[in-house]
């Protein structure tokens, strides 16, 4: 190489570490916007109880009241938590599904995983299943993971059909939305008032249902899962410049879009088993993290987790303080705010046809 | 080195594609182009060698059976180059292909990956972003996410489909020069027989997924077999500066 080239080559080599740098940091600076929403989500609620007092509660419980002690980790302390872990789950489900799909409107809640475990729990809601070791509420919730993880297995089966598409497996998830939509509706319609009430509730979506055992199982398939999505980034940042790309450089493209539509499944089915349907989280949270530290997944897939927590948690806050005294289910506020950002996504991808 | 395809064979199903395509052993340091017409199995032929087809038959390089090789393995040593890179992805071009540097384990990753960009004349594209880049240069991207490997074999299915004619001559030649500096063997499927016949050294004339000529473009070229494969009334022809050229006058019917 002569000395022109080699100037050319060091100063390249600069341009790229600056870039992986400022990615890096762009993922800090989330993690530290993600702190600071928790933080203000914490410090919020109808009790008055301010963040000084409650950071002070945590490290000394002692000094606390009964009522106090009940609000801060009985209430405030697994919701902000929930919202968190269920607004990670939901993007990294998210972005893994566009990454394996090559398609932008991929996510647990537009191809169905969350519409089934929404059928799941109404039917254990309407239909209890009678299991005397199990409590009703618990039911519920096995029941929504049971048929979350049956509509992956469906997707999956479609997946492997010799001569099925990634559109047509984005085209059988929008099948499957409107199939369980319309049997939750019909199993609406056959309640009586106190089971609708408890279906409608359920399907909004609602921090509410937040406890320590939930974000205790929540965390350990995040903790778990995590390292596999992480290991298989450098891969399927490949796989979205085209699949015979990917097999060419010695992907297994198959073997890589089961291992990730399993770490999905299992993420998507906890998060909506726990707290219900939850809209646009995992589908816009990818959407901004791209916008942000572009498309190599190894920085894509923690940033999006990291951007899902993050409105989730502003989510939260917000739900408190929509209407004073009452806490709007969360599911509800982020369907406001994503489906504008879901129809810019949709006509912004229009254009490119 | 050398590439030798013996009787390869690929079916869906039922439906045989390729009818055991035999070839003379293809030297290193040549271009050989695939043509022929729509649906003939060019590139069935391409991706059965690169691994991408389920196939019968024997594929040795140097003597070696390639069919026998880890797939990561015959992937580095037969590097194939899907036709186009897709839209709507962001990276920047030394990114991208020290992206795809990383998942076949290679060394020296941004060395490697800037140095493939110099010699095919695009470093200057460094920092764009993929978005950024015109049709042509995107494919020179490709190429040089494929060069940086050290392939012994490049397997390019239609480079120059969708290009402009500067950059049809820029990417050919490109392979071109590769090919003869490093004694590589590349592999080309080219719908434009005129491009073919100026910058390869062996025509793969296929039809129906059977070989019907193969062999210099001056032997292979014939009026008679391109009204035989192609079903069209032709001349072929030099140009001032000696170049064949494929001229149609008419389908035939």
């Amino acid at each position: 190489m002569t000395a022109l080239a080699q100037e050319g080559a060091a100063l390249a080599a600069w341009h790229y570490r600056r870039l992986l740098w400022r990615r890096a940091l762009l993922v800090m600076a989330l993690a530290l916007l993600l702190l600071l929403s928790v933080l203000g989500d914490l410090a919020s609620g109808a009790s008055g109880m301010g963040l000084g007092q409650l950071l002070h509660g945590i490290v000394d419980p002692a000094t606390l009241s009964a009522t106090e002690r009940v609000i801060i980790w009985n209430v405030r302390l697994p919701y902000s938590l929930m919202a968190v872990l269920v607004g990670a789950a939901l993007a990294l489900a998210g972005a893994e599904m566009q990454a394996i799909l090559d398609n932008p409107l991929a996510s647990p809640f537009t191809l169905g995983v969350s519409s089934s475990a929404a059928l799941g729990a109404s039917l254990a809601i309407a239909y209890p299943l009678g299991v005397a070791w199990l409590a009703p509420s618990a039911q519920v919730t096995v029941m929504a993971f049971v048929f979350a993880c049956l509509s992956v297995v469906l997707l999956q089966g479609m997946s492997r059909l010799r001569g099925a598409g990634v559109e047509s497996l984005v085209l059988f998830g929008i099948a499957l939305v409107f199939s369980c939509n319309a049997l939750v509706s019909l199993l609406q319609l056959l309640a009586t008032e106190d089971v609708l009430q408890q279906l409608v509730f359920w399907t909004l979506g609602s921090l509410a249902r937040a406890d320590w055992h939930k974000l205790g199982i929540l965390a350990l398939v995040l903790a778990l899962l995590l390292p596999f999505s992480l290991r298989a980034a450098p891969a399927m940042t490949l796989l979205r410049m085209g699949e015979d790309r990917a097999r060419s450089f010695g992907v297994d493209t198959r073997r890589l879009r089961f291992a990730s539509l399993l770490r999905i499944s299992l993420l998507s089915a906890t998060a909506v088993a726990f707290v219900g349907t939850i809209g646009f989280v995992g589908l816009v949270g990818p959407h901004i993290a791209r916008l942000l530290v572009g498309e190599d997944q190894r920085f894509l897939l923690p940033a999006s987790a990291l951007v899902g927590a993050l409105m989730l948690s502003l989510s939260s806050l917000a739900s408190k303080l929509i209407l004073p005294g009452v806490i709007v289910p969360v599911g509800i506020v982020t369907a406001l705010v994503g489906v504008p950002v879901f129809v810019l996504l949709v006509f912004r991808r229009g254009r490119k046809l | 080195m050398s590439l030798l395809i013996d009787e390869v064979a690929v079916a869906y199903g039922t439906r045989q594609i390729l009818h055991e395509v035999s070839l003379p052993e293809l030297p290193a340091g040549s271009l050989v182009a695939l043509v022929g017409p729509n649906g003939a199995g060019k590139s069935t032929l391409l991706r059965a060698l690169a691994g991408l087809e389920r196939m019968k038959g024997g594929l040795s390089l140097d003597g070696q059976d390639v069919t026998r090789l880890s797939f990561a393995e015959r992937s580095r040593r037969l590097a194939y180059m899907p036709q186009q890179l897709p839209p709507g992805i962001a990276l920047g071009v030394l990114e991208s292909i020290v992206a795809a540097l990383r998942v076949s384990g290679a060394d020296d990753l941004l060395g490697n990956a800037y140095e493939a960009l110099r010699q095919l004349g695009v470093e200057a594209l460094a920092e764009r972003s993929l978005d950024s880049l015109s049709g042509g240069q995107r494919q020179l991207v490709a190429l040089a996410q494929l060069l940086a490997r050290n392939p012994q074999v490049l397997l390019l299915d239609e480079p120059t489909s969708a290009l402009d004619l500067h950059y049809q001559l820029r990417v050919m030649g490109a392979v071109r020069e590769r090919v003869v500096a490093h004694r590589l063997l590349a592999v080309a499927v080219l719908h434009d027989i005129n491009l073919a016949a100026a910058h390869a050294d062996w025509l793969v004339v296929l039809r129906e997924g059977r070989v019907v000529a193969c062999g210099a473009p001056q032997e292979v070229l014939q009026p008679a077999l391109l009204a035989e494969v192609y079903g069209v009334e032709a001349r072929v022809e030099r140009c001032s500066q000696g170049r064949l050229q494929v001229l149609v006058d008419r389908a035939l019917a």
